[in-house]
């Protein structure tokens, strides 16, 4: 390819060039027939599956930002690495784009030349027959005492009958030539505008759309206000506009849970509800819902799904001089399907030290021979099991912190007369003081939280329509069969002998047996059709009837 | 009927049909063993001269017909009953196997689709891969298919009850809902029918190899499978089957439910990576079988790829990655997403 072109460049114009010196021109014309070749798509089809491997395989910030943080503290010396190779947001990053906006100009490349290349196919006549049909690769022939006329009239009227386009006759043309198929192209056709369809929709999406979350307590009157500052987590799209944010307000009402008490996945949530109050606008009265799993609620644009619960003690703690310096429900993150959870409270204010906690909660505690086991996620033995940190806890440093995470670098383990680590028990009531009068801890109460995400995702429903729009392209261009038969009748030696020739042009059809089936139809005699489907456009195995 | 009761009956169940596939596999080694004394032009012949006597109509699967034999009636109805009994059995064993999944969508409280972990997918896959054999048997001519196909669900049963047995149990939440229904059953034929194509594609490219060589010869397996133009042909149907439902299942009932269940339609999970990247290995398969007339050995090497990125995604991941919100596989699912909100100044 490359070879040919430079020779027609060097012999065309005037001024002699060097040898393989290219016009700009040429240039651009010979690398947008290379982008837009199959081969290249090919490539780049491969290509982009390759590069979306490395996103399954280092954690990914908009999937798992917990995650993909504590990676980074493992891997101090790959991280700026990998930062740089944007491979903690590969779909997100440039040269992910790059691969899938090269496919994106390939495929429109491609298809506007074959769009009018297909209109024009659309309205084409059969081409006339190949000289000697016997020389292609599926063909047959037959004898009969019928004349010619007589033998093509029938061809003619058989397959128009089976759906073919039958190229009208001609003087000087001794065959019959018919095809059939064309939607086929136009399958394949839809099928590649709705690819861009799909990424169109889903461009629109991360471009416009955001997520974020929530996580609300339960019962809590404060609710959610659909405001920024509100969320703990929030995503927007590159072109968001805070403007794009509802008006609408709710609040977890009540939330239940229905929790197995047997059968091999005792203690484990079977579902849950939570039972909220949603106002639209800013003034309505409240409307109620009960938002599950696959039951999102849908306000304007803005849809809100429940996505996770867990339970937050009620803890106070006082200092060394008595004073309150935390109070409040506190969230435990479950770490497991029976929600033992895990949390920490952060006392900044604490006198004479900092007074950091960090630990597990039971839901059910039982003690099986020295050993702490949480039986279920239902709160029937409700226990704490914290240790205690004091000293810097890096609260100070102005820098931002997630408040499931305790700063140990330079905290020190609070431990007992012998040396120890000490340890924090408590059940639902009971206050314990802490060694080296640094104050007391109090388990108060019990509250639950529910995770809520709340995103809008514009273009959805265009991707849908793309994608569905690509299964029936698809479908159109897998199982239509574009098949071309032609047919010669001549008189030889007192009979007609009769030539029969079919071209499969899709490269998986089977086009032996509809020859066989069209000739068994034609000979004199056979009544036409009498297999069914054996002609029609469905699925391709309906024709394959072998002996 | 108990619970309880439903699941001893499946697990019976399952050891029943895995000891009807072994009986179908031992007779349809006897059959390709009986076979091996036979040339396969005695066959071949046969067969493939019906009709309006045409050059070479192919129809195939004609060759792998137990063949007439040379060593008299006697053997070729040995050769011919072996087969039907291996078929025979291998039906007998889809339907204890169907009777299994059923009793295990019966024992769970409530009553379910028996598609909750690892060990029921596997068993729902490996009867549609039987299914699919057993329906396209006649219609894609692939009783040559037998042993292995009879063999490859052998295998994925066993491996499925020694390494991925899970006690019945209720589904978790997030799967509680029709859309399982749907997704994973287009998922499941689509991952039947592709690899019925992948064992066809390993067998182009074993014959192909065995004919470049020289080493082919008219008797043993290979020379009874059928000509390569017919096995590329065969493993395109299979491929050009399974991937519009592969399409449905992973690209469009997928995202409608994660988008349900998790608030977002394509969140690049590791399973929805793969199950993309497995979309485009198949879309590179087709495109070059179909257009850049790529047929044989580098379609069947891509066909393959495929087959490998399909199985790695459905096993794979679940062993491999820790992110993936698919949770079955996982004894527990997530009950949480937890995405440490990190707010600005300490608490
Ligand atoms: C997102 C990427 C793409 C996907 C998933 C895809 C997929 C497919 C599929 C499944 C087929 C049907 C195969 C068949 O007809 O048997 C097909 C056909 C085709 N594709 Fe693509 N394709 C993509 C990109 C492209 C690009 C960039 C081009 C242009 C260079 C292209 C050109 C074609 C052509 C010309 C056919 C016609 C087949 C025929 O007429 O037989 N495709 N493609």
């Amino acid at each position: 390819m490359s070879t040919a072109t430079k020779e027609r460049a060097s012999g065309a114009t005037p001024p002699p060039r060097r040898a393989g010196e290219l016009t700009l021109g040429e240039l651009l014309r010979f690398g947008w027939r290379q982008l837009t070749s199959m081969r290249t798509a090919l490539i780049l089809l491969l290509v982009l599956a390759l590069a979306a491997v490395p996103g399954s395989i280092v954690p990914q910030e908009g999937v798992d930002a917990l995650k993909t943080s504590n990676w980074k503290d493992a891997h101090p010396t790959l991280t700026p690495i990998y930062e740089r190779l944007s491979l903690f947001d590969v779909y997100g990053s440039p040269w992910f784009a790059a691969i899938y906006i090269l496919l994106m100009i390939s495929l429109i490349g491609c298809i506007i030349p074959r769009t009018f290349h297909y209109w024009r196919g659309l309205r084409a006549v059969p081409p006339a027959a190949p000289r000697n049909l016997t020389r292609l690769p599926d063909s047959t022939s037959y004898t009969t005492d019928e004349d010619v006329a007589e033998v093509e009239e029938r061809a003619r009227r058989l397959l128009a009958k089976r759906g073919y386009r039958v190229r009208p006759a001609r003087d000087g043309e001794d065959a019959v030539s018919a095809e059939r198929g064309y939607l086929r192209e136009a399958g394949n056709l839809v099928f590649h505008l709705s690819v861009v369809v799909v990424l169109v929709g889903f461009a629109v999406g991360s471009l416009l759309g955001y997520k974020g979350g929530v996580i609300l307590l339960v019962g809590d009157d404060a609710g959610f206000t659909n405001r920024l500052t509100q969320y703990d987590d929030f995503v927007p799209g590159t072109l968001f506009g805070a403007d794009q944010l509802d008006d609408f307000a709710f609040d977890v009402d009540s939330f239940d849970v229905d929790w197995l008490d047997s059968g091999p996945a005792q203690g484990q949530a079977r579902g849950f509800v939570s039972h909220v109050s949603y106002v639209e606008g800013l003034d309505d009265a409240p409307t109620e819902y009960d938002l599950r799993v696959n039951h999102p609620l849908q306000i304007d644009d803005t849809e809100i799904f429940l996505i996770g619960h867990g339970y937050a003690p009620v803890i106070t703690v006082r200092d060394g001089e008595g004073n309150e310096v935390y109070s409040g429900p506190t969230i435990f993150l479950p770490q497991s399907p029976d929600f033992l959870s895990f949390g920490v409270v952060k006392a900044a204010d604490a006198q004479p030290g900092q007074i950091g906690l960090e630990g597990l909660f039971y839901p059910t505690f039982i003690n099986v021979e020295g050993d702490p086991v949480n039986v279920m996620g239902e709160a029937n033995n409700p226990t704490l099991s914290m240790q205690v940190y004091t000293g810097d806890l890096g609260l100070d440093q102005g820098q931002s912190q997630s408040v499931y995470v305790l700063d140990k670098a330079d905290a020190e383990l609070v431990t007992k007369a012998d040396g120890s680590p000490f340890r924090l028990d408590l059940q639902e009531g009971q206050t314990e003081t802490l060694p080296d009068g640094l104050g007391t801890v109090t388990f108060e109460g019990l509250e639950r939280w529910n995770r809520i995400q709340i995103s809008q995702t514009p273009g959805k429903e265009v991707a849908l329509i793309g994608v569905c729009l690509a299964l029936l392209g698809l479908l159109g261009s897998l199982f239509i069969r574009p098949r071309r038969v032609w047919l010669r009748a001549r008189r030889e030696g007192g009979s007609t002998l009769v030539e029969v020739a079919a071209l499969d042009r899709s490269g998986g059809g089977d086009v032996g047996v509809v020859l066989q089936q069209l000739v068994a139809d034609l000979r004199p005699g056979a009544t036409p059709g009498h297999t069914p489907g054996a002609d029609g456009a469905g699925p391709a195995t309906t024709e394959e009837k072998t002996s | 009927m108990s619970d309880s009761a439903w699941e001893a009956l499946s697990n019976q169940a399952v050891a029943a049909a895995g000891l009807v596939y072994f009986l179908a596999l031992l007779a349809h080694l006897v059959e390709w063993s009986a076979l091996r004394k036979v040339p396969v032009e005695a066959g071949a012949r046969e067969t493939t001269t019906v009709g309006a006597g045409g050059p070479a109509a192919p129809a195939y699967g004609a060759s792998a017909e137990p063949a007439a034999g040379s060593e008299g009636p006697d053997h070729e109805h040995r050769i011919d009953l072996f087969g039907r009994i291996g078929f025979s059995l291998t039906v007998v064993a889809g339907l204890v196997h169907a009777v299994s999944l059923l009793a295990r969508g019966m024992a769970a409280d409530p009553n379910r689709v028996p598609w909750g972990n690892m060990y029921e997918f596997t068993l729902s896959g490996t009867f549609v891969v039987t299914l699919l054999y057993v329906v396209m048997r006649r219609r894609l001519g692939l009783s040559w298919m037998a042993p292995l196909v009879v063999g490859f669900v052998l295998v994925l049963l066993m491996v499925d009850v020694i390494w991925l047995y899970a006690p019945v149990s209720p589904l978790t939440e997030a799967l509680n809902s029709p859309w399982l229904v749907i997704h994973v059953v287009s998922a499941v034929i689509a991952t039947g029918a592709f690899s019925l194509g992948g064992i066809c594609s390993v067998l182009y490219l074993l014959k192909e190899r065995s004919i470049t060589k020289g080493r082919e010869s008219s008797t043993g397996y290979l020379s009874r499978v059928p000509s390569l133009a017919v096995l590329d042909r065969v493993s395109y149907r299979l491929h050009a089957f399974a991937f519009p439902v592969w399409t449905f299942a992973v690209l469009i009932t997928g995202p409608i439910w994660a988008h349900q269940a998790w608030s977002n339609y394509w969140n690049w999970d590791p399973k929805e990576v793969w199950a993309f990247i497995t979309w485009v290995v198949y879309a590179a398969y087709l495109h070059a079988r179909s257009t850049a007339g790529w047929k044989g050995r580098n379609a069947a090497y891509l066909a393959l790829l495929g087959t490998a990125t399909l199985w790695f995604n459905f096993i794979g991941i679940n062993f491999f990655s820790t992110t993936s919100q698919h949770s079955y596989a996982a004894p527990e699912p997530a009950p949480v997403v937890a995405e440490a909100p990190v707010l600005a100044g300490g608490a």
